[in-house]
């Protein structure tokens, strides 16, 4: 696969490797924000590669893992009003609610419907005009644009029945609150995707307020190595600033046009965090001008007070501070076919990525 | 007027019933203990050691490139008693059919199962048909029940009890196949790719290798769950580990490149002609030339060994030299792809 087997070479992987332990001589601990990153770390055995001074550790990056269980609570509860359909990415199926998910309320019945795009979203708006659509949306600046698409497309379409049901964030909040929250970072490894759309301007507090290096990283191994190489160079150097990794994707002004549609259909709303409460102005809520397809304000629906979990520590794993082997249910009471917290669902989740890889 | 479509009384046991176990499968399965039409097979069988298995199909679409639910429903069956070390004899087949389908594809379903049975060897001795209402039933389902006959020394296969440390893990070509097919068979994606399923019976090449008396210690065939699952199950609970390398696993270009799309491992997908073996050493070359030799070994590759590490588990060496372990399947990954 060209533009792939390029960046999981063998050679360079391991040429990667010998240059980081040769620079290398601090304890260091590099987070890497995106689920994404998480997977492809565990997948490829990346840790085995590094230098026992260097240690990877999850954040907060993964979509599934860090929304409110409220969330899929009242996803639940409008997944059991007859006239609704629910359309979603099929991670969030299976997240647990307070007490039901939405593939138990599928088996029950609801009509609850993997997409793969809003697109499909909207087809089956466009064949079901007398059910309303909603659309869960999930995700960062790389899967809000594609929601606020939706919406622009509903609204030049004359498409009435459907609604986005919002709980799209953004990732700089969460990076500063967990520096803020005392948590020992050396250095982020930052998701490639986001920066894709945003541009790398975003992280420039990082290292002028909190004197830590950033790398915008892709996904391959090869981008990996390459960009944990150029966070240790960094902080070896004491030289701490916004790099990009993955520049055959990331430019340093982002996608313009992504941005302005983002800006067009979301302002930005405090919004709470697994792990990390409440964080102002990190969530995406969809402007006045067209509440009409915010499922929020269209579909009042009454919604069962939320149960957290007892004994799982989600919360702490997404921060950093634990890993999934430190929690007394991983890979007992909680394990992917029964999870207990959202982070053992996602193929994104540390626990899941742990479970699978690195039992 | 000529009869296109199933009706209900096809399954009611009366005249259309009677034309329909004539004109469709008698006329294909047909063989001497089948003629009989008696209400149970009569079979002869002079073995001490019988396997037996049974299996059902629901595989959506039940068209797709490289074959069609009648041919993994026979494959199935056949791959089943083979991979235990048995020789398949005798096959049931039950249909349970969506009232309004195609009298057509159904008897093309058949002419399909007739002639995969016909080149395994294997005889379809007995069978049922139920209709049930339109909307009740996806098209066709078929249920399966197979016998083979099982010498005593090779009675170890299925359950791997004699596996050492130092034995070969072979597997008979490339992974994946079937998964990804049935995946882009599946009009809700949208994608078109240069794959077929790799569905076909293994009966003939696992006895080539049986016969020339390799040190055969373990088979099983990489269905559902995929290698990684097969793999899981070899060292669980066991007093040895397994190492394979991923740069000696055989997966097609179109089969990568789909499940780097979708978010899949090839390990992890399903197949429907392939068997994992775990072989002695010293006969470790010889059943790869075995397999060179048939259509259906080509691309044969030692993937991995039976090491004396991680008891219990088993660890993949990636591809770019990192390691990790691998694990069963969590959950379902496809529904409905057998």
């Amino acid at each position: 696969m060209k533009y792939i087997d390029e960046f999981r070479s063998k050679e360079l992987v391991l040429e990667l490797a010998r240059q980081i332990k040769k620079i290398s001589k601090k304890e260091i601990r590099l987070m890497e924000v995106c689920g994404g990153h998480t997977m492809s770390i565990q997948k490829f055995g990346i840790p085995s590669l590094l230098p026992n001074n260097i240690k990877l550790v999850s954040g907060p990056g993964c979509p599934v893992c860090v929304s409110d269980r409220k969330y899929i609570d009242q996803a639940i509860a409008y997944s059991r009003l007859s006239d609704v359909i629910i359309t979603t990415y099929g991670d969030l199926i299976r997240v647990p609610g307070s007490t039901s998910s939405l593939d138990v309320e599928k088996a029950n019945g609801a009509d609850v419907r993997i997409v793969y795009s809003v697109l499909d979203a909207l087809k089956i708006a466009k064949e079901n005009s007398d059910k309303k659509i909603i659309f869960l949306g999930i995700g960062f600046e790389t899967t809000a644009p594609s929601s606020a698409v939706g919406i622009i497309n509903a609204h030049a379409q004359g498409i009435k029945n459907f609604f986005l049901f919002s709980s799209h964030k953004i990732m700089p909040p969460a990076m500063g609150a967990l520096i803020d929250e005392g948590v020992k970072i050396d250095g982020y490894i930052a998701p490639g995707h986001v920066s894709t759309i945003t541009g790398s301007g975003i992280y420039k507090d990082i290292p002028e307020k909190y004197n830590l290096g950033v790398v915008i990283s892709g996904f391959e191994p090869v981008d990996l190595l390459r960009s944990i190489f150029m966070l240790v160079k960094q902080i070896e150097s004491e030289d701490h600033n916004v790099e990009i990794e993955y520049s055959r994707v990331v430019r340093a002004e982002g996608n313009k046009k992504a941005q302005k549609m983002l800006d067009e259909v979301f302002e930005l709303r405090d919004d709470w965090w697994r792990g990390l409460g409440v964080l102002p102005a990190s969530g995406m809520k969809i402007r006045d001008k067209y509440k009409a397809y915010d499922a929020e304000i269209m579909i009042p629906v009454e919604v069962e007070k939320t149960k957290e979990e007892k004994g799982c520590i989600c919360g702490e794993i997404l921060k950093g501070l634990k890993n999934p082997k430190d929690c007394k249910l991983f890979g007992k009471a909680c394990n992917p076919n029964d999870p207990v917290g959202a982070c053992m669902v996602s193929h994104e989740g540390a626990c899941n990525a742990y479970y699978r890889f690195n039992r | 007027m000529k009869q296109k479509q199933v009706l209900l009384g096809h399954g009611s046991g009366g005249q259309l019933s009677h034309d329909l176990i004539s004109k469709i499968f008698v006329k294909h399965f047909d063989n001497p203990i089948l003629r009989k039409q008696t209400d149970s097979a009569l079979l002869e069988i002079n073995a001490t050691n019988i396997s037996y298995t049974t299996d059902s199909y629901v595989v959506d679409p039940i068209f797709f490139p490289g074959g069609n639910i009648g041919k993994i429903a026979i494959a199935g069956t056949v791959n089943d008693l083979a991979v235990s070390g048995a020789k398949p004899l005798y096959i049931s087949v039950g249909f349970i059919i969506e009232e309004g389908f195609s009298l057509e594809r159904l008897e093309e379903i058949v002419k399909t199962m007739a002639e995969e049975a016909k080149k395994a060897n294997v005889l379809i001795v007995t069978g049922d048909t139920k209709v049930v209402d339109k909307g009740k039933a996806d098209k066709v389902f078929i249920n399966t029940s197979g016998i083979g006959i099982l010498d005593a020394e090779n009675l170890h296969i299925s359950t791997g009890k004699k596996v050492n440390i130092g034995d070969k893990i072979i597997i008979n070509g490339s992974i994946g196949d079937h998964g990804m097919t049935i995946m882009s068979a599946r009009n809700d994606l949208n994608i078109q790719a240069n794959i077929q399923s790799d569905c076909a019976c293994l009966n003939h090449l696992i006895k080539d290798i049986i016969d020339s008396g390799a040190n055969v210690k373990f088979m099983r065939d990489a269905t559902r769950g995929g290698v990684a699952t097969v793999l899981t199950e070899l060292v669980d609970k066991r007093n040895y580990g397994l190492e394979i390398k991923e740069e000696n696993l055989v997966v097609k270009e179109s089969v990568r490149g789909m499940c780097e799309l979708l978010g899949f491992d090839p390990l992890y997908v399903a197949n429907e002609g392939k068997v994992l073996m775990v072989v002695a050493e010293k006969d470790a070359q010889k059943v790869l030339d075995i397999m060179y030799s048939n259509e259906l070994g080509k691309e044969a590759a030692i993937i991995g060994e039976i090491v004396d590490e991680h008891h219990g588990k088993g660890w993949i060496e990636t591809g770019i030299g990192g390691k990790r372990i691998i694990d069963m399947l969590a959950g379902e990954q496809l529904p409905r792809i057998c």
